[in-house]
């Protein structure tokens, strides 16, 4: 039995030299980022109902549903840009269209529901959302101030735990998170809507957890082994604290597995950024947050005493 | 030896026995009669239902107002027998000029009359002023406009709740949202339209006298009296010439119901209080033989003439109705004109099934979780710790589940999906802890010491850990609009994080001291 449990088939002392990988990580990181902007630039984010306004409407025919017709319809009505698609079950389709200056989306969804039951007959209606103009307005404006505020607090809450330095580099890392995130679901056109606002605070919540328990190691070392340069307490930390970061990372993937692949397409957009987020918020606790602080540098006569030279701690 | 305060332990069991306690009634159907029978609450979004946020129409209240004040001024000049002309909206006020110089001092102290102090502010609701060749403007400050919208939503949130319980809709809330705003929120109503229809119509019941020295052609060119004004009437469909002076007021209605006229259609029957009867009897008096009108909502619903004097205070309306559309109009009448319209301006629906959809994949989905980090754990860290931290979690979700029933929180779909994130939470904080354990044996530490050294020096990192995730929930918590299901999510994860913290800190602790005072390991199996 000496291959269980499994955490002692983990070496018990790694070296990887991780500092050394962080030049091609920066280049692999600065290109990730520029990716991200250019696609938010230029594909944008797929926006929901929640932040650009407009309706949603899933239905249910008894039949599969009947999308030409519907679209016949939809243009019929004077509807502007209605997106028609299936949704899910062949009987079921997603009817999205924008709203039309003047008239509230409620009130446009009554007409398109007034219609729609009499076409079709045995129509149901699983889901409906109606956001007026200065509703999205104010959900968006809520939504990026809640991150802004966010990455504000997690800096001044590692600012006065740690130091300067630990708190702008969990801030770059955090800003890099947010944005490589935003860009994967704007490059695969997923839906960028309100509890996308709370998939990206986990994000930030869990890749903070990430670098919380780095600089504290680091702060550990830092303060044990007074001499050796930072670049060696970064990857002795970092392998000090490796199989605790596989160890939660891989929890937290499986926790959220289940959801991603049986929480059904309505939750589908808020886990898969959260997944995205967990692997990429890791990763930027080692190659973004710590580079930022080696680079940086750090005050190291904080805390204890300095201690001799030559003292083993 | 390893330490555990006898407080602490009290603490754990007392923890435990009210995770397990509240959080039974979620997960049996039935319980026995002593025990709690509060179940989590669940949100919109996972047991089907109906959110509308409305807004008072603040230009349509003002509007009204500013014709309200033309009357008013128009009466208080004729009254006073001053001459004016031109008396219009202008801008956003009212303007008259007053024909006779001499005239315009006393007509302004007058007007002044109009002006009423407005409760709680320095301001009365007219403001006046006399310009220019011998005008008088009349304005409504915006301070008095805001405290006007203020109470009309103060009055609209009672009879918008009168008339949602007349329908039958299971505990529908309904909230003030900041100043001018409604939130609707009524669980297992799919069907919105019903809502959205009852909350729409003002309701506002008018009987006003109808002109007939009026021609057919000037009334449809629009040449009418000031005192007049041309209302559709539904059921002829020919506009119809009407007196702008209200004769009662659906203000003085004790009931209306719905019922049958002698020709077998369907009718509302309408009662006035004291001075309604009395004003209905006189006019009804003085009028025999010539129509009037039965105003609602500025429409004219139909315009029967008065064939003798009413004097009992009540009376029926006949006109083209279904006995639905007369059911829903009584109802209308019965609860009360809206002092002001309101507009939808935000309108989520989730059907039934798709709700129980969500809440069976989202059961599905913590059941794998739970099963897969179960597993996981017991595999990297055997029955002993891995054990305990299965336990822990387990007992950490059942304090979660109880705290969220007990405070009432609301369980959503994206709070479902937090709860699952506050397990890897969890196991991180006893992730550290055994890592901790482990490196301080590694450093060549006996087992106690090792235990307890390890659990000390977590503690720091997963204060901080926690503490930046609690942050993050709290902002979510106090800025994401969208009312239901974001909020959900942010205290589902606040009471997570609380929850992991206390549970690997004080019940992990409890469990591995216990472990190791029964076992007197000699070496640790991790």
């Amino acid at each position: 039995m000496h291959f269980w449990p499994l955490i002692r088939l983990l070496p018990k002392e790694t070296h990887f030299k991780f500092v050394s990988f962080a030049p091609f990580a920066a280049v692999l990181s600065g290109i990730a980022v520029i990716a991200a902007c250019v696609s938010l630039a230029v594909i944008g984010l797929n926006l929901g109902v929640d932040f650009k306004g407009g309706t949603t409407l899933e239905i249910q025919t008894p039949g599969p549903a009947n999308l030409a017709a519907l679209r016949t319809d939809m243009a019929a009505m004077g509807v502007k840009d209605a997106q028609i698609q299936q949704f899910g079950d062949p009987r079921s389709a997603m009817i999205k269209f924008e709203s039309v200056a003047g008239v509230e989306p409620a009130q446009a969804l009554t007409a398109v529901q007034a219609k729609l039951s009499s076409e079709f007959a045995g129509i149901k209606y699983i889901s409906e959302d109606a956001v007026g103009a200065t509703i999205s307005g104010e959900l968006l404006s809520g939504g990026l101030t809640a991150l802004g505020i966010a990455i504000l607090l997690m800096l001044a809450y590692i600012w006065f735990r740690f130091q300067l330095q630990f708190g702008m580099g969990a801030v770059i890392a955090l800003a890099h998170d947010i944005i490589l995130t935003m860009g994967m679901l704007s490059v695969f056109h997923i839906e960028f809507s309100l509890p996308s606002i709370a998939a990206l605070l986990t994000v930030i919540g869990y890749s903070m957890n990430e670098k919380v328990i780095s600089f504290d190691r680091l702060r550990e070392n830092l303060r044990k082994y007074k001499k050796m340069p930072l670049a060696d307490v970064i990857n002795l930390s970092e392998n000090e604290r490796l199989s605790r970061t596989m160890i939660t990372g891989a929890t937290a993937l499986l926790a959220l597995s289940g959801m991603l692949f049986l929480g059904g397409p309505t939750i589908f957009p808020t886990i898969i950024a959260m997944v995205f987020g967990i692997i990429i918020g890791t990763y930027s606790s080692i190659y973004v947050a710590l580079p930022v602080i080696l680079l940086w540098g750090v005050n190291r006569n904080d805390g204890e005493a300095v201690k001799p030279i030559g003292a083993r701690p | 030896m390893l330490r555990f305060e006898r407080w602490k332990v009290v603490l754990c069991v007392l923890a435990i026995l009210f995770g397990a306690v509240f959080s039974l009634p979620n997960a049996l159907p039935a319980l026995p009669s002593f025990l709690p029978q509060q179940k989590l609450n669940l949100g919109l979004d996972l047991q089907g239902g109906s959110y509308l946020l409305l807004e008072v129409d603040v230009a349509s209240l003002k509007a009204e107002k500013l014709t309200n004040l033309i009357e008013d001024t128009r009466t208080t000049l004729q009254s006073k027998q001053i001459v004016f002309s031109g008396l219009a909206l202008s801008g956003d006020g009212v303007s008259v000029r007053i024909t006779d110089p001499a005239q315009v001092q006393p007509a302004y102290t007058a007007l002044q009359s109009l002006a009423l102090p407005v409760a709680g502010t320095v301001v009365r609701d007219v403001a006046l002023n006399i310009g220019q060749d011998q005008t008088i403007h009349l304005t409504i400050p915006d301070q008095a406009m805001i405290k006007a919208s203020a109470d009309a939503v103060t009055q609209d949130i009672e009879i918008v709740r009168r008339r949602i319980d007349s329908l039958g809709t299971r505990e529908p809330q309904i909230t003030q949202q900041g100043t001018n705003r409604i939130v609707v929120e009524a669980p297992g109503e799919s069907d919105p339209e019903r809502l959205k229809a009852v909350i729409g119509q003002t309701a506002k019941l008018t009987f006003q006298m109808v002109d007939q020295s009026v021609s057919p052609q000037d009334a449809a060119n629009g040449q009418v009296p000031p005192d007049d004004e041309v209302l559709p009437n539904t059921e002829t469909g020919q506009p119809q010439v009407v007196k702008r002076r209200d004769v009662v007021s659906g203000e003085m209605l004790t009931g209306a119901q719905q019922s049958t006229d002698q020709n077998g259609r369907p009718s509302i029957n309408f009662r006035f209080n004291g001075i309604g009867a009395k004003r209905f009897g006189d006019a009804t008096m003085e009028n025999v033989g010539k129509p009037f009108a039965i105003v609602i909502d500025k429409k004219i619903i139909s315009a029967p003439t008065i064939q003798g004097p009413i004097l009992g205070g009540s009376g029926e309306i006949t006109g083209s109705f279904t006995t639905e559309s007369a059911n829903n109009l009584a109802l209308m009448l019965r609860s009360g004109a809206l002092p002001a319209k309101l507009n939808t301006i935000e309108q989520r629906t989730v059907g039934a099934e798709l709700g129980a959809d969500s809440v069976r994949a989202g059961e599905l989905a913590g059941v794998i979780a739970i099963g897969l980090i179960a597993a996981f754990m017991i595999l990297a860290y055997g029955f002993t710790f891995g054990g305990i931290s299965v336990l822990c979690l387990i007992i950490n979700m059942s304090i979660v589940i109880a705290a969220m029933t007990v405070f009432g929180g609301t369980l959503t779909l994206p709070g479902i999906a937090g709860m699952i994130l506050t397990i890897a939470m969890a196991v991180d904080a006893n992730v550290l802890i055994f890592e901790r354990i482990r490196d301080e044996e590694r450093a060549g530490r006996r087992p106690a010491i090792a235990i307890d050294t390890g659990f000390n020096r977590a503690t720091e990192s997963i204060l901080d850990a926690n503490i930046t995730t609690f942050i993050s929930a709290f902002i979510l918590f106090m800025l994401a609009g969208g009312g239901g299901p974001v909020k959900g999510f942010a205290v589902t994860l606040m009471i997570g994080v609380c929850a992991s913290v206390f549970s690997a800190l004080f019940i992990t602790r409890m469990l591995v001291t216990w472990w190791f005072s029964v076992s007197r390991a000699k070496q640790l199996p991790i």
